[in-house]
């Protein structure tokens, strides 16, 4: 009996979106009286921090720091809509809709500040520190906060933003078949290290070397965050999660989080992981966000890495103990695949 | 039902509230009192989520009888920062970005301070134990298990200058 080493590799292209388009996100973009911007948004953060990346995307595009713009997905009955957080799509879609509406705001900001100074809006720019000046005249200056102030109180005009992105939804030629299933790739290769007992059937990963490809990491600290839990979770779909019994009685399923196993933190894997930066064409800012795929090409690495360490092949989820030690048995035994 | 009238010490305030016989502290703390920095994911204890301390000793929320800490001091994250000063603990979770949704978070923080409290230099391996009673579903646990031992180290520096 004894302890086999495997190595397993898996990559993957994500398609970033609804396959074949046609989910539409909006965005409204209105600044408050004290010179503040609020983004209102329908799409959720469920942790993955697309509040702070559409902050960041919005302050970007007013030309304001990040301080002073507020995201607010609260409410999907009052809010503009949206498909939701789903397939990856929350910065791109989401994103590319706030940078719209954060644009017409910031026209619109420009030219209620040019009332001000007496100039053409066109002459104006933002230095991101809250100041609206003359270009190549500095001290030609007016605060956001006062042109914001000026808008409302004495102009009567609002700064605000309205910003939809839609990828239509792609038909079929007819003829040839041919659509447009998506418009923006992100990509990814994995390899995974694990030992498999012969005698037990048991799984333990020992390492994971990653590199993302995710169009450029708008918030390289969200990004690693998560890529990290992902992986954590592509591991507990490999090899533990499950509602379905383990054995042929249902009874014996899991009801609670008891039953229903998960790795601890006791059984943390490292994780080394290489960010690339390809910025998209469409997408805001060149971000395209992980999402999705930071889980899904660890079930195959792992399934293909435990192949390699004993020649199972198993073709369902999740890779148990018990199924590794019937293909052993189906094997007559271990069969390494040798060193990759 | 005669409801029971309920005193204890909730982060070192006072608090006195009536319980129905058998209601559970989680519920006495989130709709009683109003502190919401507990959160109920299982109701059922195993998950952590309801983490609080009860005399310095971490407790499942989800599984005590309100009653029972009659006269006695419960700590929920809610009380950990000083005004605006956040506690070590909360400072390093932020900048260890060691939550996502952060429904794990406010657990987490209390197992963590009990074991500070008890060891304030803990190995990985001690801090590895004192969570692994709670459930995280999204950060893969390393950035909490570093974030704990930032805050233990961060905590000792500051005992030292304070000598
Ligand atoms: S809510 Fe108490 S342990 Fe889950
Ligand atoms: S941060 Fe979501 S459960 Fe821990």
């Amino acid at each position: 009996m004894a302890i086999h080493k495997g190595r397993g590799f898996a990559a993957i292209n994500y398609p970033i979106g609804m396959n074949l388009g046609g989910d539409p996100a909006q965005a409204l973009v209105h600044s408050t009286p004290d010179g503040k911007f609020m983004v209102a948004l329908s799409a959720i953060d469920l942790g993955q921090g697309m509040k702070s990346v559409t902050r960041q995307i919005a302050a970007e595009t007013i030309g304001v720091p990040v301080e002073d713009v507020y995201v607010d997905t609260a409410d999907s009955d009052t809010g503009p809509h949206d498909m939701g957080s789903f397939a990856s799509r929350g910065t791109h879609r989401v994103g590319n809709a706030v940078i719209r509406a954060a644009a017409e705001a910031r026209k619109q900001l420009l030219e209620a500040a040019a009332e001000e100074l007496e100039v053409n809006a066109s002459d104006l720019d933002t230095d991101g520190r809250g100041n609206i000046h003359v270009k190549g005249a500095p001290g030609r200056s007016i605060t956001v906060m006062e042109t914001s102030q000026a808008a409302q109180f004495k102009q009567g005009r609002t700064l605000a933003g309205r910003g939809i992105f839609l990828i239509p939804l792609s038909g079929t030629d007819p003829d040839t078949g041919e659509m447009t299933p998506v418009s923006c790739f992100a990509h990814a290769a994995l390899v995974i290290d694990l030992e498999v007992d012969d005698e037990t059937g048991e799984v333990e990963v020992t390492q994971i070397n990653s590199a993302y490809e995710v169009g450029r990491a708008l918030n390289p600290r969200l990004v690693e965050q998560q890529l990290i839990g992902g992986a954590w979770m592509g591991v507990s779909h490999a090899l533990y999660e499950t509602t379905e019994p383990y054995y042929p009685d249902r009874s014996h399923g899991p009801v609670d989080f008891n039953h229903y196993v998960m790795p601890g933190p006791g059984q943390i894997v490292p994780h080394h992981i290489a960010v690339l930066e390809r910025p998209a064409e469409d997408a805001p800012f060149g971000g395209k966000g992980p999402g999705e795929m930071c889980a899904n090409p660890v079930l195959p690495a792992v399934a293909n890495a435990v192949y390699n360490a004993v020649g199972v092949r198993c073709d369902t989820l999740p890779i148990t103990p018990e199924k590794i030690l019937r293909g052993l048995r189906a094997n007559g035994g271990a069969r390494p695949q040798g060193r990759r | 039902m005669a409801r029971t009238a309920l005193t204890f010490t909730l982060n070192d305030a006072e608090a006195a509230v009536f319980v129905d016989p058998g209601a559970n502290l989680i519920d006495v703390l989130r709709r009683g009192v109003g502190d919401l920095s507990p959160k109920q994911g299982c109701a059922q204890g195993s998950c952590g989520a309801c983490t609080v301390l009860i005399d310095g000793v971490p407790h499942l929320a989800c599984l005590t009888l309100a009653e029972t800490v009659e006269g006695r001091r419960v700590e929920t994250s809610g009380g950990l920062a000083d005004g605006p000063d956040l506690h070590p603990l909360q400072k390093a979770f932020m900048e260890g970005f060691a939550a996502q949704c952060g429904f794990c978070t406010a657990g987490m923080l209390m197992a963590a301070r009990a074991l500070l409290d008890r060891v304030p230099n803990p190995s990985r391996e001690e801090v590895i134990e004192a969570i692994s009673g709670n459930l995280c579903r999204c950060t893969g646990y390393e950035p909490i298990v570093d974030a704990i031992l930032a805050a233990a180290q961060e905590m000792q520096g500051n005992r030292r200058m304070m000598r």
